[in-house]
């Protein structure tokens, strides 16, 4: 198990006041938290920082986190000394904030004991309650929204057993991902989530869609964009050309004198949704490269033969 | 050995919620959800309180707005406003990724 040094998580230092710490949550929270953040790490960076401000805002953690000293170094192999805890009592508090297991093993051996106890004590004869929701993300390819798909996605869920102590089970689920589904949509599977106490229902088990990115493709809600690079005579002539789609290829009419840029609407093609999206494929004109003598006398042929400005909005004559 | 293959519902705008779905998914109080309908957070697909139905992406707002107020204080404006700034920078990102 590793040291956690929650210090500089926060980026504080050791003698810190509790205002301080507050204000460095609150900054830090700010910048990581997972719904407002940029950060690719966010999720990770945010959970660590609510770790630490859980032990430190509360002066009787902090004080017996303090103890072990500050001679620890982050990642430094850690155990406990055995009576590390003595003399410290936990009046509740802890946990019950925050997502018990989120924490790290360095916060469960530290602080999970009271916790465990606490719970399991809690448990009473003929005591009914819903179980929890779960809320879980699975990473789908764009080709699955299209054709549907089967995933098997492993759960951790903290479970308490018969004799009130925690522990972390893993469960495997097959779940259909249905056609159609957009990235951020969440599936409802009803009763997969924690069992209920009692006689009182299971809790739901939500699935949030997210898509892998693609190679040729972007998605914007169902509509789904690609490329297709067309050579100058294909955009100046016309052209018919192969487009592949998620759907398969499709053989797409360039119209006499396409601009770069030019978007193409294929209707219906983008993710099949309800109403489905469409499929956009957007001109983008490539410029053969002069790297022969056959290439170069072509070039050389255009510049004398067209008299053709693309600068004639510039305001001035070509040279 | 055959697995199971368990299916659910997809909660898109097709799928309606009524306020207790909602409150379940995000395990809150129902008096909570009506402030967020009142500030114009979530949005009903009809406004008559006794059978307030919502579309199935509201859940995502709705979820986004607990984490916001727990996670970072932020009264109920202040939500409103974030939730509207994100939704934002969602469709400049889209129209950016197009350029890119």
């Amino acid at each position: 198990m590793d040291y956690k040094d929650y210090y500089k998580i926060m980026g504080i230092e050791r003698d810190a006041d509790q205002n301080e710490i507050k204000r460095a949550y609150r900054k830090l929270a700010r910048k990581y938290h997972p719904d407002v953040s940029q950060e690719s790490d966010a999720e990770e960076r945010f959970k660590e920082v609510g770790e630490a401000y859980e032990v430190l805002k509360d002066p009787e953690k902090r004080a017996s986190y303090d103890q072990l000293g500050a001679n620890w170094k982050a990642g430094q192999d850690f155990n406990p000394p055995p009576d590390w805890d003595a003399g410290f009592e936990f009046s509740g508090g802890g946990y019950t904030e925050g997502d018990a297991s989120a924490y790290s093993d360095f916060f469960s051996s530290m602080f999970g004991q009271g916790f465990r106890s606490a719970h399991g004590g809690a448990r009473q004869e003929g005591f009914h309650a819903r179980g929890n929701d779960h809320h879980a993300k699975v990473l789908i390819d764009l080709e699955d929204a299209y054709k549907g798909a089967t995933r098997s996605i492993t759960l951790q869920s903290p479970e308490l057993d018969s004799s009130g102590h925690m522990s972390t089970k893993q469960r495997t689920l097959n779940v259909k991902i249905p056609k159609g589904v957009k990235q951020g949509q969440r599936i409802r599977l009803t009763g997969q989530g924690s069992p209920g106490q009692g006689n009182a229902s299971a809790g739901d088990l939500y699935l949030e869609i997210d898509f892998n990115p693609h190679s040729l493709y972007r998605v914007t809600g169902h509509d789904v964009y690609i490329d297709l690079p067309l050579t100058p005579w294909e955009a100046a002539l016309g052209a018919s050309i192969k487009v592949p789609t998620p759907d398969g290829s499709v053989d797409l009419k360039v119209a006499k004198g396409t601009p770069g840029g030019r978007k193409f609407r294929l209707k219906g093609r983008g993710i099949p949704a309800k109403p489905p999206g469409d499929l956009y494929v957007v001109a983008q004109i490539t410029l053969p490269p002069a790297d022969s003598d056959v290439a170069t006398e072509l070039y050389k042929k255009m510049q004398q033969d067209l008299a053709y400005n693309p600068r004639s909005q510039l305001g001035y004559k070509q040279s | 050995m055959k697995q199971e293959i368990v299916t659910g519902i997809l909660l898109d705008e097709q799928t309606e919620l009524s306020l207790n779905d909602l409150c379940q998914a995000c395990s809150s109080s129902a008096e909570w959800i009506i402030e967020l309908v009142e500030e114009g957070i979530l949005e009903p697909i009809s406004y008559q309180q006794t059978q307030w139905r919502f579309t199935g992406n509201t859940l995502q707002r709705a979820r986004a707005a607990i984490r916001l107020q727990r996670d970072l204080g932020i009264n109920l404006a202040g939500i409103a406003l974030t939730l509207d700034l994100l939704d934002e920078i969602e469709a400049l990102q889209a129209r950016l990724c197009h350029y890119e």
